[in-house]
């Protein structure tokens, strides 16, 4: 899925660039604060443990075989800021040293392979971690839908790009129908080696799972031959807040960017590439091509003004009412959480 | 750990493109793949230029042609996808060996192939005259975030060793008997990336305490800096600005 150079045009890429820059810079920071100065190290081993596991060959029928992607793994194993620093690492490593992936389509590739499945992966992991019931086969069953969903999200993300910046006008609906159709099969045996992956951690150093941080029980001591809950119960859930925050906001800040902005660059961009037609020569050819009735053709030329306003709004609309819905059955879910542990912590203070 | 730590894509040599300080070349190879993705597909003369301007560099970096080329092989992927776009594409069709073929699929065939293979060819000059080190050290000097730079650093270094103890894995599993054929197996396979994992993750904890007990305080000491002189800027900013006059003229042209 590696994108060559010349397959998205320079606009696009340029802002597919800063989009990948913004969120690297963001995980940096978010990184430095999980891992302070084990940061370097511990990133760099696991980089270089998503770069050799892609080298692992899964077999599945008839001589053919699949290779992890490894953005969903990494999300629930070291956390979504290192995750992604890791996969952005071997995707430029990739891109520099084994001409996998374009150089100018580096942008392009870290916005769909490392942040897209990463985030997607982790929000979805986390969401569903909060409704299970607490356990290490919910936590498996996580990821196997984080990592489910994480690759057809990251179709998706191309699909768009593509749609705003491919250099060849094939229907977007063909390129839908086939990035997100081979991804959801190449999603499924994701899925299945990620959940495989993640639950043979979690049984081994459960402690060592990201994703599981809050799930370890209690601390039991044996006093004069019975269980006794140790005293120190208090400060766990109010680190697993904080954290939750923290993925919130930046969910929600990194999706407001996107939509916002990937979106008003959408309306913009073909504006940009029909006037250069138009503008390299007015001749038969170039009339033909924006005549042809392609949705590319037709995106931009219209009404500039309104399309690019209605489609950075629409982005921002849909990511505020997808958040408004999200948080709302999480404070649902969170309240009842309360409810259910309030009188055991009520018992606990008296 | 003693020995040269040379990926498998460089090339040893003394030309003058080996000598030349890694950012200029990090650098010019970026330009140039800008000018490239930038220039008019209808302008196919412009491309056999820069595949010229290519050949020139590898002629002087000394890099022999079929190895270049084997090292081309890895865009078959896109290749495959490449052919299949005059298929599906949409717009005016037109006639080839009985075949009805969409013109502005083969224009984004030709596109995506002639741009991608440029590209390629230029990132695979850069790796096989640019070391491991000097590659990340000239990151740095463009201003990569440091600690992207380190991170980078630590996957390259223990990239082979994390690889060498998957194939020690791999080795101890067929040494007892188990084959991989099938999705039956997967529960194996997948534990053995999970107990990887764990294995590179306690790796990086010893060797950040390693780092640590030598005085690691969150930055790499620089032993040595690069630095370039305007000669070798001007120099290694040939190929850019030689592509980009072609550019210019496909575009005016």
């Amino acid at each position: 899925m590696h994108v060559p150079d010349g397959f998205i045009n320079a606009p696009v890429s340029a802002a597919a660039g800063v989009v990948a820059a913004g969120a690297v810079a963001v995980s940096l920071r978010g990184a430095r604060r999980e891992l302070d100065e084990r940061t370097a190290p511990l990133a760099g081993l696991v980089a270089a443990f998503i770069f050799a596991v892609q080298m692992l060959n899964f077999p599945v029928a008839a001589g053919t075989s699949g290779h992890l992607l490894g953005g969903a793994l990494a999300a629930i194993l070291v956390g979504p800021y290192t995750g992604v620093l890791c996969v952005s690492v071997v995707l430029l490593m990739q891109g520099v040293l084994f001409a996998d992936g374009g150089l100018t389509a580096l942008g392009v590739n870290i916005t769909d392979m490392a942040i897209t499945t990463t985030v997607v992966a982790y929000l979805v992991f986390r969401g569903l971690v909060k409704v299970l019931p607490r356990g290490r086969r919910s936590v498996t069953v996580a990821s196997f839908v984080a990592a489910l969903l994480s690759v057809p999200a990251a179709a998706v993300v191309f699909t768009l790009i593509y749609a705003i910046g491919g250099t060849t006008d094939v229907s977007i609906g063909k390129v839908a129908t086939a990035m997100v159709g081979v991804h959801v099969l190449i999603g499924i045996g994701e899925a299945v080696i990620t959940a495989l992956t993640v639950g043979a951690v979690v049984a081994v150093r459960p402690d060592l799972v990201y994703g599981a941080r809050g799930l370890h029980r209690p601390l039991k001591l044996r006093v004069a031959g019975e269980l006794v809950d140790a005293p120190d119960t208090a400060p766990a859930p109010v680190a697993a807040r904080g954290s939750h925050r923290k993925v919130w906001i930046t969910g929600l800040v990194t999706s407001l960017v996107l939509a916002g902005f990937v979106s008003f660059y959408a309306s913009a961009n073909p504006d940009g590439l029909e006037k250069v037609a138009q503008d390299k020569g007015i001749d038969s050819k170039t009339e033909k091509h924006a005549s042809d009735g392609s949705p590319l053709a037709g995106y931009g030329v219209k009404d500039v003004g309104d399309a690019r306003l209605s489609g950075g709004l629409a982005g921002v609309i849909g990511v505020g009412v997808t958040v408004v819905a999200g948080s709302g059955i999480f404070w649902v879910l969170r309240r009842r959480r309360t409810a259910d542990t309030s009188p055991s912590q009520i018992t606990e203070t008296v | 750990m003693g020995a040269g730590h040379a990926h498998k894509l460089y090339r040893h040599g003394h030309s003058p493109v080996h000598g030349l300080p890694p950012h200029t070349k990090l650098a010019a190879v970026f330009c140039f793949v800008i000018v490239v993705v930038s220039t008019p597909r209808e302008a196919m003369w412009a491309f056999a230029l820069y595949a010229v301007l290519l050949a020139a560099v590898a002629y002087a970096a000394r890099v022999p042609a079929g190895f270049l080329l084997k090292r081309l092989l890895i865009e078959i992927p896109f290749v495959a996808f490449a052919v299949l776009m005059p298929f599906v594409a949409q717009g005016e069709r037109v006639d080839v060996l009985g075949m009805s073929l969409s013109v502005n699929g083969l224009w984004g065939a030709w596109n995506v192939l002639a741009k991608g293979t440029l590209g390629v060819a230029a990132s695979v000059l850069l790796a096989s005259t640019t070391e491991l080190r000097e590659l990340l050290l000239g990151l740095q000097r463009l201003r990569l975030p440091p600690l992207l730079v380190q991170i980078a650093s630590f996957m390259i270094r223990y990239g082979d060793v994390i690889t060498d103890e998957m194939r020690r894995m791999k080795i101890a599993r067929e040494s007892r008997g188990f084959e991989a054929s099938g999705v039956k197996h997967w529960g194996v396979l997948a534990k053995s990336a999970g107990a990887l994992f764990i294995r590179s993750y306690e790796r990086g904890e010893r060797v950040h305490l390693a780092m640590v007990s030598r005085g690691y305080a969150g930055s790499m000491p620089v032993i040595d800096d690069v630095s370039a002189s305007r000669a070798q800027w001007s120099y290694a900013l040939t190929l850019p600005c030689a592509a980009l006059v072609v550019c210019l003229l496909g575009w005016l042209l």
